[in-house]
């Protein structure tokens, strides 16, 4: 399966990344790097992620992280990382 | 390796400049379908047509899902209809059965338009190509998905002026018949030049006969991505102008050809062509008009506005080119007035007019698209209206288009509510002079020359 890629979108606030951090390791879903920045008040991050050993399909997986960010007042989405790079890299 | 900024730019393009994918059309050829029983070749049809693209919508709604892109619509096109009944249909009654077959596959699969209840007739017609014509206004009445598309000329042939005549009649007869829903019926029914085998746009997706048997074809979209950009460019000159929509362009690009590819792998179907077309919706800010307006224009429609078209059109095709090897069907800016709410603006502004539109169908394509016009307009000035248009296809070699709507019952002034990404259109008024006598001659206008282009 091709890398994922997680951003969160939001208010900041305390325990964002823990959660997702705790959700992706309980699914064996491993992160390959971290980027974040607060810009006029809101966090953004961005997660690059490797799902080959994952315990679920990337339907369930999508549906989970956006339940987590509506519980946490912020916007998470999973998306295939092919959709990055073919946008932005010749 | 992806950075956060991109990730935000790219999510950005989808949640708030309405970038999304508008459509993944699988063709397919329906030739082996043939048979000279109708209902033996309605059956055929049937059960074809719903196992090919028995997965096409779960399939799309997969690939929205994991990459996270809108793909609006899911769509069939399927070999000229006209040539898969030759054999079987003995009357219009025939065809009728036809479509309402093609209709029942449509909605058992669960896509929003089928297309290529088609006859190619650009130097004549046979009686199969005439008996499906003389049909289309029961058949677009009495069914709900099904796109017809007649090809009436192309620059090799000339121009079928037989039925040219023909269907100024069709379109006000399928206006009446569905007049109780603002004639929605003509909104499926558009009249080419040029016709390309492989556009996966409604109303004139068919599967052409030079295509394999199935085929994926994707269209892009993405007015609003580019008008955010221009704006975000500031008042440069004219190269940072263009260099903007080619670099937006090929990212929108990018990803239609990386759905294409997705379509194409998991429903183990070819991939054909993309289509660059930028297609607007009535959603504000998914506007062809306004990208037109953010060049610097007042009003889509204001002087100048053939010239900022012709300069969208051409670089959005250097942009697409780039991102993807196989470009193909229509790949220009649309201009339809009802799908576009800066172009209803402009029309109620007084600033468009069907003149200066068929202008703009010089420099892009894909023609008169989505126009209103009142529903006592005679049948000979709506066939000197696709005349106009075909020939401005037939000599500049390009695909023009129209599809216009005699709205039975209303006239200038009145409004046309056709709902969805189908819009709502003000009705615009019509040249009043008469072209009777010109469209009442037989015969077809001549392939232009090749040479001695001024």
């Amino acid at each position: 399966m091709s890398r994922i890629i997680i951003s969160v979108v939001g208010k900041d606030r305390v325990g964002i990344i823990a959660r997702v951090c705790t959700y992706l390791a309980e699914h064996h879903i491993n992160i390959l790097d971290i980027d974040q920045s607060i810009s006029q008040g809101f966090f953004h991050m961005m997660m690059i992620c490797d799902p080959t050993d994952a315990d679920l399909a990337f339907a369930d997986l999508a549906a989970d992280l956006e339940k987590i960010g509506s519980d946490m007042c912020v916007q998470i989405k999973a998306q295939r990382e092919d959709i990055f790079d073919l946008m932005h890299r010749v | 390796m992806i950075n956060i900024s991109e990730v935000e730019e790219t999510n950005k393009m989808i949640e708030e400049s309405n970038l999304d994918v508008r459509t993944i059309t699988m063709g397919i050829s329906l030739l082996d379908c043939i048979n000279s029983d109708v209902d033996r070749l309605c059956s055929n049809i049937y059960d074809k047509i719903t196992s090919k693209a028995q997965n096409l919508v779960k399939t799309g709604e997969d690939i929205s899902q994991e990459y996270g892109i809108p793909i609006v619509n899911k769509r069939v096109s399927v070999t000229p209809i006209a040539l898969v009944g030759g054999a079987a249909c003995r009357s219009t009654d025939d065809y009728v059965k036809i479509i309402k077959t093609l209709d029942k596959a449509a909605h058992e699969i669960g896509i929003n338009f089928l297309g290529g209840y088609s006859a190619l007739v650009s130097k004549g017609m046979t009686p199969a190509d005439r008996m499906l014509i003389e049909s289309i206004p029961q058949a677009l009445s009495e069914t709900e998905l099904v796109c017809s598309s007649i090809n009436v000329g192309s620059t090799k042939t000339g121009i079928d002026m037989d039925a040219v005549r023909m269907l100024g009649n069709i379109i006000l007869d399928t206006a009446k018949l569905t007049k109780d829903q603002d004639s929605i019926g003509c909104v499926k029914l558009v009249i080419f030049c040029n016709a390309p085998d492989d556009n996966p746009f409604m109303a004139g997706a068919f599967h052409g006969v030079t295509e394999g048997d199935t085929v994926i074809n994707v269209g892009v979209s993405g007015p609003g991505v580019v008008k955010r950009a221009i704006e975000e460019s500031g008042q440069g000159d004219f190269g940072v102008l263009c260099e903007t929509i080619k670099k937006t362009a090929f990212k929108i690009t990018r990803v239609g050809q990386l759905v294409a590819n997705e379509a194409a792998r998991r429903l183990h179907v070819p991939f054909g062509i993309i289509d660059l077309s930028l297609a607007p919706t009535p959603a504000i800010g998914d506007s062809v008009a306004d990208i037109l307006e953010s060049m610097g224009l007042e009003r889509a429609g204001a002087p100048g506005t053939t010239a900022a078209l012709a300069l969208l059109n051409d670089q959005v095709k250097k942009g697409g080119i780039m991102a993807s090897s196989y470009v193909g069907g229509l790949s220009g800016a649309f201009i339809p007035v009802s799908e576009d709410q800066g172009m209803i603006d402009s029309v109620n502004a007084g600033a468009l007019t069907i003149e200066k539109l068929e202008a703009m169908t010089c420099v892009c394509s894909v023609g008169l698209d989505m126009i209103a016009i009142p529903g006592d307009t005679s049948a000979s000035t709506i066939s000197g209206i696709i005349a106009d248009e075909m020939a401005i296809g037939m000599i500049n070699q390009k695909t023009t288009a129209v599809r216009v709507i005699p709205v039975y019952g209303k006239t200038v002034g009145d409004t046309v509510e056709f709902g969805g990404l189908l819009g709502h259109a003000p009705v615009m008024s019509v040249n009043q002079f008469s072209c009777e006598d010109f469209i009442r001659r037989t015969g077809r206008i001549p392939a232009p020359i090749h040479s001695f282009k001024n």
